[in-house]
């Protein structure tokens, strides 16, 4: 362990470092870009926290990303709240939607429990479509306004970097602490878990309230981020979105879902100057992905790894 | 408030009645293919969608032919079953030994070429059919038209359930399947070909798909997005009925007609949210649905 560490962190720092710099590059699409990647690499590690830590399939992550873009475009909007206060109430509300919806979602199992997480998400989609005089509804909530000394890109793309640098050091933090641990175990074995007298659902429902504060932190960068919240993004096939994200960069490591969303963004951008058919290709990938490469694109690497090192 | 006039409200619960027919022909085939093999499939309503597209593409060419509808309905659901088939032989079969998400994935990405292929061979025109000319006109009934086409759907639905459930509880073929949904690894052990039985059961859930979208071309827009919003509906009915039950199905799919055509009347905006709702009590209180029965998945 001690050995892969050594080796691992050196290269962290490098890509940190390169991750900082990229507004150097003066590049507007480059900070556009680099932006979208941060928020979505902190959704979904929040996710993978339940997915890969836990073993929870979540099939309605999209709901707390959402109540966290709505809450924080909302409050600043509507209530004229600075954005420090919006942006903590972002995730506050997060983490208390995630722990009344989470409750009744725990006492499910495997496809039960998806289907319970997605039917609360889709509950959370229509309130937001159809609540016009609120949310704007389907012509979506526009006009969030930049908050003070971060009104410019780049500004937005440090505080941004500064806010998932900080979220993925404590949700790291969480995960190799005890608490992480029973948390692994539960996803090897909840029934053995169970026996050795560790309260199973309420691990779940703490990993799953972690998971819904993380998720809204992201949304309130997202609707920040783009002037505008539309209900799409609660929509279940945003939810399956991040599904892809974290499985394409691979579930059983820590960063595989950030190196999924950057691979899948960057993928999307580039196909879209080409082609109106990037479902299409998402698909192709997504199943030659399953097909392949089940372990991610990190899995692949890893495994590349240990075998060059196997070999004397 | 004011009561609608109940001719009206007849009607519009007919209406119901015959939308809740097609989503039981797709939640049929949903629950069929979850039941037996565990997978849920999310290609369920691109499958339907398909079954609408290549209908109106029959009728186009067979236009001339005497009861050309009927030709179209009959080869664009057995061409969505064989697609279903072949999905099935070629492609799902190896992803059974690995975890449930693998599966769920697969059929996601499914949805995603599906949706693009049709929008590469139709384009995103908006396509109808017309009905054939038998059931063209309306029926009156206390003094409101209604479509003679929706009163055929309306009986087709439940002939089609008794059919299957016939098949299913009375027949040789159907206790092999229902003992494949109970233990697949003894059925193998007797001698049954559990691979070909699975693409059999995968064939004839996406007959029923197929066939749920061709039958509705004439009543419904063929667009891009019919997939996604079907599938939605269709897992509903599923969950609120029980999933791999073929009754629940039946009850859910009523269930559902009824909420969305009387709901709308009552609170249009709320109409949807009573789904969910619906969907989310039946998951805490019966997670194995109405008519379901808890099952170790």
């Amino acid at each position: 362990m001690s050995g892969r560490n050594w080796l691992w962190l050196p290269i962290l720092c490098l890509v940190l470092l390169l991750v900082a710099l990229v507004p150097l590059t003066e590049s507007r699409y480059a900070v556009f870009l680099g932006t979208d990647i941060l928020i979505h690499g902190l959704f979904a590690v929040s996710l993978n926290l339940l997915l890969g830590y836990t073993g929870l399939v979540s099939f309605g992550q999209a709901a707390y990303f959402g109540i966290g873009a709505y809450t924080c475009a909302l409050l600043m909007k509507k209530a004229a709240l600075n954005f420090a206060l919006a942006f903590a109430a972002a995730g506050v509300f997060g983490a208390l939607s995630a722990l009344l919806f989470g409750f009744f979602c725990v006492r499910l199992t495997k496809i039960y429990f998806a289907m319970l997480t997605l039917a609360f998400s889709q509950i959370v989609w229509v309130i937001a479509f159809k609540w016009n005089s609120l949310t704007g509804g389907d012509n979506g909530f526009v006009g969030v306004p930049f908050p003070q000394n971060l009104d410019s890109a780049v500004r937005f793309y440090y505080f941004t970097l500064a806010v998932v640098v900080v979220s993925l050091v404590l949700i790291r933090q969480a995960l190799i602490s005890p608490f992480g641990r029973i948390l692994t175990t539960i996803r090897e074995n909840p029934e053995r878990t169970e026996f050795i007298g560790i309260n199973v659902k309420l691990f779940q429902l703490i990993a799953f309230m972690i998971s819904g504060f993380f998720s809204a932190l992201a949304g309130a960068l997202f609707g920040i981020f783009n002037h505008s919240v539309f209900p799409d993004i609660l929509f279940w096939p945003a939810s399956a979105e991040v599904l892809i994200m974290t499985i394409l960069g691979g579930m059983y490591s820590f960063l595989g879902p950030v190196v999924g969303a950057g691979v899948l963004l960057y993928l999307r951008m580039q196909v879209a100057s080409y082609t109106e058919y990037w479902p299409l290709i998402l698909g192709l990938i997504l199943a030659s992905l399953l097909f392949f490469f089940p372990g991610g694109i990190v899995g692949f690497i890893q495994d590349r790894l240990g075998r060059l090192r196997r070999k004397p | 408030m004011n009561l609608p006039d109940p001719s009206f409200l007849i009607i519009q619960s007919l209406n119901g009645l015959t939308y809740a027919m097609f989503l039981f022909l797709i939640a049929s085939g949903l629950s069929l293919i979850f039941g037996v093999m565990g997978v849920l499939n999310f290609a369920h309503g691109s499958l339907y969608m398909l079954g609408a597209y290549l209908t109106h593409q029959f009728v186009s060419w067979f236009i001339d032919a005497p009861g050309y509808f009927w030709w179209a309905v009959l080869l664009a659901s057995l061409g969505v079953a064989a697609l279903g088939a072949f999905i099935e032989r070629f492609f799902l079969r190896h992803l059974y030994i690995r975890e449930e998400l693998n599966q769920l994935l697969f059929t996601y990405a499914l949805v995603l070429i599906l949706s693009d292929v049709a929008k590469l061979i139709w384009g995103t025109d908006q396509f109808s059919v017309s009905r054939p000319a038998i059931l063209k006109g309306a029926v009156e009934i206390l003094g409101q038209y209604f479509p003679k086409y929706n009163i055929v759907i309306i009986f087709l639905g439940p002939l089609v359930a008794l059919l299957f459930w016939f098949i299913l509880l009375r027949t040789r073929w159907g206790r092999t399947i229902r003992a494949a949904a109970l233990d697949r690894e003894t059925l193998g052990a007797l001698g049954v070909n559990v691979n070909r039985l699975f693409t059999v059961v995968f064939f004839i859930g996406a007959w029923l798909a197929g066939l749920g979208g061709a039958l509705v071309s004439p009543i419904s827009a063929i667009v891009p997005g019919m997939d996604v919003e079907v599938i939605i509906n269709a897992f509903i009915v599923v969950v609120i009925g029980g999933m791999g039950s073929f009754w629940g199905t039946f009850l859910g799919a009523l269930i559902l007609g009824q909420v969305y055509s009387l709901g709308i009347l009552i609170l249009p905006r709320l109409s949807m949210v009573f789904i969910y709702i619906l969907m989310v009590l039946v998951l805490i209180i019966r997670p194995w649905g109405l008519l379901g029965r808890p099952m170790q998945r």
